[in-house]
């Protein structure tokens, strides 16, 4: 069974003009001890998606449809108080806006004891104990000094790692990293994926990383989730997706990055611009874009079906690609 | 931090001596000091004597040294109706005023802080909306039109409560602190309302969230500590506004503080006391705006390095 499973999952923003689809019957699988990456450019819905995996949309936004499954638990179905026991022991996440999540008038130990003093009531000396001992796993020099320091004395880098520290304090089932390294320089995005790979691989959590770096998919993930105007277009392993695309999305992606291509380098764009959450045309979601675009593409939108080994794509001509 | 309090102290203490020298000085162009310290019958002799005993015949820098000399050894003369120090009279009158401050800042402060708290949870709910609504107009009517009302409705009609006076033990207090407590709580409802909805939409809510932190952690530790600067600023000035505008309560109901003391004295033409009054409330605010800055410093690390530095 997979650590975390994702079916049909939709939400839907409220705005003045009416209800908009920003994720549209996403779904995918994360295995124990694996990194599942969700790819997709700015503003495909990657971040609705995981905030509407852990339940902490903004109240504009609201899952309308679909199940996150996770240790045998409905999250979309869970009371607000099942979810909050869930958030920290089996489901944590680093949040897109990591470095300035932190809570500027509290120093970072009290912040990292604070799963500790939630969920296994420890008292603040143990907790703090604990804080310390969070800190030196995810190498931040000095922790028995720094606990008592505050975020805004800590580089992004290491406001990173306390975020990471924080997420993995209690030894979660899946930890979704939104654009974990995004905001970094090259030399600590580099530092930073290492420790959430050997984290990964210690506590043997699913990882769901969330990016736009085609690069860094190949480098960290073993699954790959492509994600278009709000829809998973193609799945399946990393090495099988990225060697052979079936869908004219993921192989535009591929094609606009240079062979060797550096990490940390935006994707170059595909001609034209995805379209916007009010006027996703009826048929294939891709069809403004897509070479191969033609009369059914329009009439019909096309679902996300198996076409080779464990490869899903949702495109009607997917052999043709 | 000490380093901060006294550099603090020292910009504050700028408007203190302004006030000094201002109360001085208005004494000598408003006329004749001894127009203002003597009654209106003065005798020619007794106004040479006054005018001798007080050095008014030296020059102006003179007198002001000997003033200041004066303020620092708390001696601004005696009281022309009593004959008792002006500074003992002032001193003595100005606890029943702070009494009434602190005890209407507390029910303010805690009142806007449930209130606020509880409508910024839910914005735009019903609860918001209502609290919204009242809060608004409690900041926006004068305090006199309450204490006329409260005490034209509940002590002369009903009679449940003293018209004046701090004799009636607890039901002597309801009037004043309620007159004087429905502004500030306006105010500061709407400041901690505003203040917690930005702080409940910040991201290290969230954040607090994820770790499974439920709602009430989220409000008294997450959201709170955040939302307490801009309260605290807004608080102070209403402090500062409580015990300057204590004449006019006072007055109304007749309670011994500094307010009504300084009425009397203008009225009494008694100068020395209300000097005395004015200096003692500029000092009050004085050690009020450096509590402040403590408050600051104590609530936000960012504030204490941004001053130690
Ligand atoms: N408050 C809002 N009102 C209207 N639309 C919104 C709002 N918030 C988000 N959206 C839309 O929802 C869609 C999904 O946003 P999301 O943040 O999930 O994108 P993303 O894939 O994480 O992008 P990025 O890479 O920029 O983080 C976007 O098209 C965005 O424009
Ligand atoms: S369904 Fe048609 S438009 Fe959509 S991706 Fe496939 S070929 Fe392109
Ligand atoms: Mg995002």
């Amino acid at each position: 069974m997979s650590a975390l499973s994702v079916q049909d999952l939709t939400v839907d923003i409220e705005t003045p003009n009416g209800p908009l689809r920003a994720v549209n019957g996403v779904g995918f699988e994360a295995e124990q001890g694996e990194t599942l990456a969700l790819l997709g450019e700015s503003g495909c819905g990657k971040s609705m998606t995981a905030q509407a995996i852990v339940g902490l949309l903004e109240p504009i936004a609201s899952v309308t449809q679909g199940s996150v499954t996770l240790n045998g638990t409905d999250l979309v179905k869970a009371s607000r108080r099942k979810r909050r026991q869930m958030a920290g022991p089996e489901l944590a996440i680093v949040f897109q806006d990591a470095l300035t999540a932190l809570n500027p008038v509290y120093t970072v130990g009290t912040q990292l004891a604070e799963p500790f003093r939630i969920h296994r009531r420890m008292s603040a000396k143990e907790a703090r104990g604990e804080a310390i001992e969070l800190m030196r796993r995810v190498g931040i020099p000095h922790p028995d000094k720094r606990v008592d320091a505050f975020p805004h004395q800590f580089s992004g880098g290491m406001r990173q790692r306390l975020l990471i520290a924080m997420a993995v304090a209690l030894n979660p089932t899946v930890l979704l990293a939104d654009e974990p390294t995004t905001a970094l320089d090259v030399t600590v995005q580099a530092q930073i994926m290492a420790l959430l790979k050997d984290l990964r691989a210690e506590r043997e959590m699913a990882v769901v990383l969330i990016t736009h770096d085609l690069a860094l998919v190949a480098e960290e993930a073993d699954k790959v989730a492509v994600m278009y105007a709000g829809h998973v277009v193609e799945t399946g392993p990393v090495s099988e997706v990225f060697g052979d695309p079936g869908h004219p999305y993921t192989k535009g992606l591929l094609d606009s990055v240079p062979v060797h291509v550096a990490r940390g380098e935006e994707l170059a764009s595909i001609g034209g611009t995805p379209p916007d959450l009010a006027s996703i045309p009826s048929g294939c979601v891709y069809q403004a874009r897509c070479p191969l675009a033609r009369q059914k593409c329009r009439d019909e939108r096309p679902q996300l079906k198996a076409t080779q080994g464990q490869r899903k794509a949702a495109c009607h001509f997917t052999e043709e690609v | 931090m000490t380093g901060f309090l006294r550099r603090r102290a020292v910009t504050s203490l700028l408007p203190l001596i302004a006030v000094l020298l201002g109360v001085f000085f208005l004494a000598r162009l408003t006329g004749d000091p001894a127009n203002l310290y003597l009654p209106v019958s003065a005798t020619p002799e007794q106004r040479q004597n006054f005018i001798e005993a007080n050095g008014l015949d030296d020059s102006i820098w003179v007198q002001m040294w000997d003033y200041l000399g004066g303020v620092l050894t708390l001696d601004f003369g005696d009281s022309l109706r009593t004959g008792e120090s002006a500074a003992a009279m002032a001193l003595r009158a100005f606890p029943a005023t702070l009494q009434l401050a602190f005890s209407t800042m507390l029910i303010a402060v805690v009142g806007a802080v449930v209130i606020g708290s509880w409508a910024a949870y839910r914005p735009n709910s019903v609860a918001d909306r209502i609290s919204s609504f009242l809060s608004m107009t409690a900041a926006s009517v004068p305090d006199f039109w309450f204490a006329i009302v409260g005490v034209w409705i509940f002590a002369v009609s009903l009679g449940w409560l003293p018209t004046s006076g701090v004799t009636g033990g607890m039901a002597s207090w309801v009037l004043p602190v309620a007159t004087l407590v429905i502004r500030p709580l306006g105010v500061l409802t709407q400041v901690v309302r505003g203040a917690m909805v930005s702080a409940l939409s910040a991201p290290y809510v969230r954040l607090a969230r994820s770790k499974g932190a439920g709602d009430l952690r989220v409000v008294t530790h997450h959201a709170l500590r955040n939302a307490a600067a801009p309260a605290l600023t807004v608080a102070g000035d209403l402090m500062v506004g409580l015990i300057n505008g204590a004449v006019v309560v006072e007055t109304i109901f007749g309670w011994p503080g500094i307010g009504k003391l300084m009425i009397d004295s203008i009225l009494g033409r008694d100068f020395a006391v209300l000097q005395a009054c004015v200096l003692l409330t500029a000092v009050s605010i004085f050690v009020l705006n450096i509590l402040i800055d403590i408050g600051y410093a104590l609530l936000d690390a960012r504030v204490r390095e941004k001053v130690s530095a």
